[in-house]
């Protein structure tokens, strides 16, 4: 399939950088507005005079903006970063398809820029995840064939024999959210800025979350798995633990994952048998689930030392403690008697936040300090120090987070499902609001210090980037040795 | 379901399933453990290290829960599980089994009058938390009203307020339309109708207009809510002559009603509730404006 590196060129490829620092800066950018739009949604909990009696600033428009910051805006464009970069370092190729690479960033800009002016305009799908309306969803949908071909283009074109791990990852990620994103924005439009699903009733539910479900199996896990492949064992400079698990994992997570979506819908007019489907792949998925973190943390055995001195490491491995935490707490979230507690309760949201905030961001931060110095020639972030702070403050932040909506969820479900001696229900929904506050404001703090860590890193990635470039010729020539010592 | 689609569902499931299996079963030993594959890639190498026993173990511990979770529950297609399972019947088991236990509660006062059951304490409490958990969330847990939504606590009823409408409105809901005039009425007619409604409600009005909309209301408005503006239960159309006001009294409220119209709807609780809650309900909102 590959051809030698020998026979083709003696010179290391000119990786394409460029796309990889402009996706890295855009991950921080949008990163903290998103994450700011979080910051002010969980005060509007805590504080409702905070919608300002407005449509535009309103909870309801606000909070799919959020959603759709944080995980297409901040998490899209660390993927692409990230991706691009693997690739052609794993790969030994300039990516394939130039003029479509830049097509990527600037549509996926365009996407989100549009993004941020419709959904609080009120215009929207009214899909989670998927609120877009018609016409940005065709951008969409152009921006992913693209990456699809720049990606799996610039896999062909290697010039090592195997195809990394950490690139079937990504490459399963990019085809699956293609396929997904277009069967679920199928829609008949009415007008420029409106349009209803070709689907409709159950089916539309269970469309909408066989897409939403998979949106985090494969935008959300698969494709920060693929990160979490080149990163974890490059920081620790260790081998990866099992290749053997690799595929195994691999394979499994990319089966089970599609067939876990009906657990969105227990109790719901879906049929019966898909409810138990779901549930059933759902508790199996488990076990892939965790093939991951156990990969990535073995990679670390014999080196926990590094954890001491390596504050970008320990973010790999909070972030992979949190990802094990998040997919067995889903499996069991899964599980319908437990659903029909957790389901509708901040429990969900705590859920969401742990693999959010705790797995998505953490790792991506990680793997920015990793990459930032690398693709703007520098010897390394301005300050460890800061990194360090920003640890913190993301851990704690995010462990504040989830325990608040863990107590509100547990105690919302129990309220709720209270009755009587004489068979009514003991509160009224309100007291459950009520009684949510403390855990409200907790969530406010939790958010803000984990949004005040970004910050942080901000101005480190502002001053990494203004200081000094190291000179060209100084960059340890990895490549070449590595063409050697592979082939 | 079509025997197609079961066997669809059921084979798909299996296969998944199976290879899932094989896969597992293929990798779990290594001959090379502690060695590495021989790839590198950007510096990154791989070692060749068996599947962890007890990682193993919970993946096949799980496809054994799953597969006989399938054979005890509705799942594969169209067979239906060897426990019958179904969410309807655990629904409907359960209402049945609280019905038994809690309907003779509720009968003790089947045969107490309206009248006198809201002064009985003991139900009026089993009463306020059928109220609360079934008409607080659009009428507010003091019963007061909110946009749209009719405050119970006064004396002023839009279907009427003796035990027998109170019951009806509870039981088979109601439906409140007001026409949307904006396509048969002009601008000039449309503000003197609101200056006309200013003038009878009390509040201040443009009387040159009001002069003007007095024609208006009497050719198009007093069908409904009679003559004189007080109303007329029989549609549940509102007394426009006091100072109660389901959308509120300001201009641009009464403006959107008579333009676009009001369609507003108290859903019938019959399907929800059974007739003897529905009876203590009915004594509940009966006792709000009178005790």
């Amino acid at each position: 399939m590959s051809t030698p590196s020998s026979s083709t060129s003696s010179s290391p490829p000119q990786y394409n950088y460029h796309v990889v620092r402009q996706f890295s800066i855009m991950t921080v950018v949008w990163g903290i507005v998103g994450m700011l739009v979080g910051v002010i949604l969980a005060a509007q909990l805590v504080w409702p005079e905070l919608n300002l009696g407005l449509p535009w600033t309103h909870f309801g428009r606000l909070r799919p903006l959020h959603t759709n910051a944080v995980i297409f805006a901040f998490g899209g464009c660390a993927l692409f970063a990230s991706s691009y970069y693997v690739v052609q370092r794993t790969c030994q190729v300039r990516l394939f398809a130039p003029a479509l690479v830049k097509f990527t960033f600037w549509g996926w800009q365009a996407v989100i820029l549009s993004a941020a002016i419709t959904l609080p305009l009120g215009i929207t799908s009214s899909k989670e995840y998927a609120e877009l309306e018609w016409p940005i969803d065709i951008l969409i949908a152009a921006v992913w064939v693209s990456y699809a071909i720049v990606f799996l283009g610039t896999i062909a074109k290697r010039k090592t024999s195997h195809i990394y791990v950490a690139n079937w990852f990504f490459a399963a990620f990019i085809l699956a959210v293609a396929v997904l994103h277009i069967i679920n924005s199928a829609a008949m439009p009415v007008s420029f800025f409106k349009s209803y699903s070709v689907y409709a009733g159950a089916t539309d539910a269970m469309v909408q979350w066989w897409y939403g479900h998979n949106a985090v199996g494969f935008f959300l896990t698969a494709g920060f798995l693929g990160m979490m492949y080149y990163f974890v064992p490059k920081q620790a400079r260790q081998p990866v633990y099992s290749y053997r698990l690799s595929i195994v994992h691999f394979w499994s997570l990319v089966a089970i994952y599609i067939w876990a979506g009906p657990h969105h819908l227990h109790y719901t007019a879906l049929p019966d048998w898909a409810q138990s489907l779901g549930m059933v792949m759902s508790l199996i998925l488990l076990a892939p689930s965790w093939g991951g973190m156990i990969n990535g943390m073995m990679t670390l055995s014999g080196a926990w030392d590094k954890l001491r001195t390596d504050p970008i490491l320990r973010f790999l491995i909070v972030s992979l403690s949190f990802y094990g935490m998040s997919t067995f707490e889903g499996p069991m979230m899964s599980i319908k008697t437990v659903n029909a507690l957790s389901h509708y309760t901040d429990w969900t949201i705590g859920h969401v936040h742990s693999g959010a905030l705790g797995w998505v961001a953490m790792i991506s931060i990680g793997m920015l300090y990793h990459l930032i110095p690398k693709v703007f020639h520098k010897d390394g972030m301005y300050s460890t120090g800061l990194i360090t702070l920003h640890f913190w403050l993301s851990t704690v932040g995010t462990v504040l987070y989830i325990a608040s909506m863990w107590v509100n969820g547990l105690m919302q479900g129990l309220m709720w499902r209270a009755y009587n001696t004489d068979g009514t229900l003991t509160y009224t929904f309100v007291q459950s609001v009520e009684a949510s506050y403390p855990g409200y404001l907790v969530r406010f703090i939790g958010g803000f210090i984990f949004f005040s860590g970004m910050l942080v890193m901000a101005y480190n990635v502002w001053r990494t980037v203004q200081s000094k470039p190291v000179p060209e010729q100084a960059q340890p020539n990895e490549v070449l040795a590595v063409q050697g010592a592979g082939l | 379901m079509s025997n197609f689609w079961s066997a669809w569902i059921i084979i798909l499931t299996v296969v998944t399933l199976l290879l899932n299996l094989w896969i597992l079963l293929a990798n779990r030993k290594s001959t090379n453990a502690g060695g590495t594959t021989g790839h590198i890639h950007d510096g990154i190498e791989e070692y060749d290290n068996p599947l962890p026993q007890w990682w193993l173990i919970l993946f096949l511990g799980t496809m054994i829960f799953g597969a006989g979770y399938l054979v005890a529950f509705p799942g594969l297609g169209k067979f239906p599980g060897i426990l019958n399972w179904t969410t309807v019947g655990s629904y409907e088991t359960q209402i049945a089994k609280a019905e038994e236990q809690y309907a003779p509660l509720y009968a003790q006062y089947a045969a107490t009058p309206v009248e006198q059951l809201y002064r009985i304490p003991e139900a009026m409490k089993m009463a306020q938390r059928i109220f609360g958990n079934n008409c607080a969330q659009c009428h507010g847990s003091d019963a007061g009203g909110a946009f749209g939504f009719p405050n119970l606590t006064d004396d002023d009823w839009l279907w009427g307020g003796d035990a027998h409408q109170i019951r009806t409105t509870i039981s088979q809901g109601r439906t409140g339309v007001m026409t949307a005039w904006g396509g048969i009425l002009n601008t000039e007619q449309v503000d003197g109708a609101i200056a006309y409604l200013q003038q009878i409600s009390g509040q201040n009005h443009d009387q040159q207009l009001a002069d003007l909309g007095e024609g208006v209301f009497s050719t198009y408005c007093m069908v409904c809510h009679g003559a004189t503006g007080e109303g007329n239960i029989l549609f549940g159309a509102p007394n426009l002559t006091d100072d109660i006001w389901l959308y509120g009294p300001d201009e641009v409220w009464i403006r959107q009603a008579v333009v676009v119209g009001r369609n507003n709807q108290m859903p019938a609780h019959n399907v929800l509730l059974s007739e003897d809650k529905i009876h203590l309900l009915t004594a509940y909102v009966y006792g709000l404006s009178r005790n």
